[in-house]
């Protein structure tokens, strides 16, 4: 072991892990206020193909992000407005979200499939990752709009009636999920593995939305838990090439058996308040009650 | 007025008919694809072979293809959406459709099946695949010659004969021209995620392989190579032109000839049930354009007679003596591993470290 092929494997677990944390942290903060949106992969996938488009047709990697991050914002604001306005199921709508975004992404990028581009160096966006998640923790622990979309998220009706828009806070942290949701699509498509391929997150959303409970709802954890993951899956590989036999298949189910256990340990009520998930999660909420 | 319509309809219907006599109907071929036309491996490939088959039988053949079926229940509808809308022959192009096949056969006894890289067929079921494990051979013996650190990267997707006889094909020749290599080898359990093929590569560049060989669908671990300045092989079709400092060369699969074949017989009704495992000899398997830039060209002429000497049966991928990892002899001297040895491979070759995880 020396300190050259210790600095590439750190190196490697942080490009392969940035993902799940922009992912992951995006989420945490619609699911802070109260709502649950399954659709982290579809609009990952969109962001991801807005995001390689639009580098291949202005050569700009400035307005890739851009208006990847917008294409985010679309796809999460027609879930918004389905779920805060017409009501409709959380679960279902933020599954349908995905489905429609998996084939959205393939119909946009069907042309681009194959472009060869200049991947961008990942290293701002590491660090960023780190910011983001950090500023957060402070918001959500330290500053007064922090406490209000937490209030948000744990008793709707008692933040309706201090006269906090229980609709508007939830629709910022939808906006805010979809943004960074897109974000970690183009980090993929034009840092991590520079191309559009169909379907190219292969399931990292749903490891995102498994890390939201597996942090317990808390943004340094999301650090913490997406670390974890990402560097199992990262240690395996550089032990099998050490030449030790080792269950590949088991890493690949490992986040999500995590994420088992920490439900079933939040389904007792006493731990649930413990674990910090929002009280309010998935329920609507009706203006009149 | 409802008189009139059905007149109408009896007339049209009438019409077409006719009509559909008149003419030599065309016959249909269909192709079920696991992934999109575009992605410049295994699927883009049988595409490429679809055209080239329209392009020679002309007028003869219509084609329809239904792409990213994926390998569960779907396939069944979607093969059996072909057999029901008159196709006569259906090409189904991976491996995992192979249940699905034959059920959909069952039902449609007078359609055509052709079934990719599977072993299970009926009198209207062929089975074809390609010898690619010969292509190995050319990319053992260059790699062999190239590699500066003697440490190989190899990415695999799954541990099933298919991968494994790649790897010890790939390992027997590069051992020959430099005893001293080694193989690293990673097991992705995947046959498409870009992101965690590329984290694949770039372990092993981190570990000292300096050429990547990829047993995966995209062509992320070419790319990271390319960025990591080492050397790396394509696969399936000719990757040069996303990593063209890199790539070596990549074994082509190469299909057009034999769908063209294929759809001829059943123009000409001469279609039978077949089992089809082409070599480099029938062009199944080919190489894609040596990279001059990385080789020389002395080596780029001894890798082309060795791709005659596969086609004429003079160099055989598996020649014996090999010997499993505990040291047995598994094909004698003057020997070379029979068809059925290939097809159920599950055991590395002595000289390769580690074990097939099961």
């Amino acid at each position: 072991m020396n300190i050259d092929l210790i600095i590439g494997i750190i190196n490697i677990v942080l490009i392969a892990t940035t993902p799940l944390v922009f992912a992951a942290i995006g989420e945490l903060v619609t699911e802070k206020t109260g709502v649950l949106n399954l659709g982290v992969e579809g609009m990952m996938l969109v962001g991801a193909v807005t995001a390689f488009v639009t580098l291949v047709i202005t050569g700009s990697y400035f307005l890739a992000f851009l208006f990847s991050i917008i294409s985010g914002l679309i796809m999460s604001g027609l879930f918004a407005f389905l779920v805060l306005i017409l009501m409709s199921n959380q679960v279902a709508t933020g599954l349908a979200l995905t489905i429609f975004g998996i084939g959205l992404s393939s119909m946009i990028g069907k042309e681009y499939i194959g472009t060869p581009i200049k991947g961008l160096n990942p290293y701002f966006f590491i660090i960023l990752s780190f910011v983001i998640v950090f500023a957060l923790s402070y918001f959500f622990n330290r500053t007064k709009m922090g406490l209000i979309f937490r209030a948000v998220g744990e008793s709707h009706t008692s933040a309706h009636a201090l006269g906090f828009s229980v609709i508007k806070i939830r629709l910022l942290g939808i906006l805010f999920g979809g943004a960074m949701c897109a974000l970690a699509g183009s980090y993929m498509s034009i840092c991590y593995a520079p191309m559009w391929q169909e379907n190219m997150t292969a399931g990292r959303g749903w490891i995102a939305l498994a890390l939201v409970v597996f942090s317990t709802w808390k943004p340094n954890r999301i650090i913490i838990g997406a670390y974890i993951f990402g560097g199992v899956s990262i240690m395996q590989m550089n032990l099998q090439a050490f030449g030790l036999s080792f269950p590949g298949q088991f890493f690949n189910m490992a986040p999500y058996l995590a994420t088992i256990i920490v439900l079933v340990a939040i389904s007792s009520n006493k731990l649930r308040i413990k674990l910090s998930a929002p009280a309010s999660l998935t329920k609507p909420f009706f203006k009149g009650r | 007025m409802k008189n009139l319509i059905k007149l109408l309809t009896l007339i049209t219907v009438f019409f077409g008919f006719f009509l559909n006599t008149a003419y030599a109907d065309p016959k249909k071929v269909g192709f079920i694809y696991i992934g999109p036309p575009g992605d410049h491996g295994w699927t883009y490939q049988h595409d490429q072979g679809r055209q080239q088959m329209m392009s020679q039988l002309g007028g003869e053949v219509e084609s329809t293809y239904l792409e990213n079926i994926p390998e569960n229940a779907d396939a069944v509808r979607a093969i059996r959406k072909l057999a029901a809308s008159g196709h006569d022959l259906i090409f189904t192009t991976s491996f995992n459709y192979m249940d699905q096949t034959m059920e959909v056969a069952n039902e449609f006894p007078d359609v055509k099946f052709e079934h990719a890289t599977g072993y299970k067929r009926a009198d209207n079921v062929s089975t074809y695949g390609g010898r690619f494990y010969e292509g190995r051979v050319i990319e053992g013996h260059i790699a062999g010659h190239l590699t500066k650190s003697n440490i190989i990267g190899y990415i695999g997707s799954f541990p099933i004969p298919e991968v494994i006889r790649g790897i010890n094909a790939f390992y027997l020749a590069a051992s020959k021209v430099n005893p001293d290599i080694q193989m690293k080898i990673i097991w992705a359990f995947t046959w498409y995620d870009p992101g965690k093929e590329a984290d694949a590569a770039n372990t092993l560049i981190n570990q000292g392989a300096d050429i990547i060989v990829q047993h995966t669908d995209t062509f992320a671990p070419c790319q990271a190579a390319e960025k990591a300045g080492v050397m790396a092989f394509g696969q399936a079709s000719d990757q040069s032109h996303f990593c063209p400092n890199s790539h070596l060369t990549a074994i082509v699969d190469d299909w057009g000839p034999y769908y063209a074949k294929r759809a001829q017989d059943l123009v000409d009704g001469t279609w039978s049930s077949t089992d089809t495992w082409g070599g480099m000899d029938t062009g199944m398997v080919a190489m894609a354009p040596y990279n001059n830039k990385l080789m020389s060209s002395e080596l780029i002429q001894e890798v082309i007679n060795m791709e005659i000497a596969l086609k004429d049966g003079t160099l055989h991928a598996f020649e014996g003596p090999i010997n499993n990892q505990a040291g047995e002899e598994v094909v004698a001297k003057g020997q070379v591993a029979d068809d059925g040895m290939l097809l159920g491979m599950s055991f590395y070759v002595q000289g390769i470290d580690g074990d097939i995880p099961q």
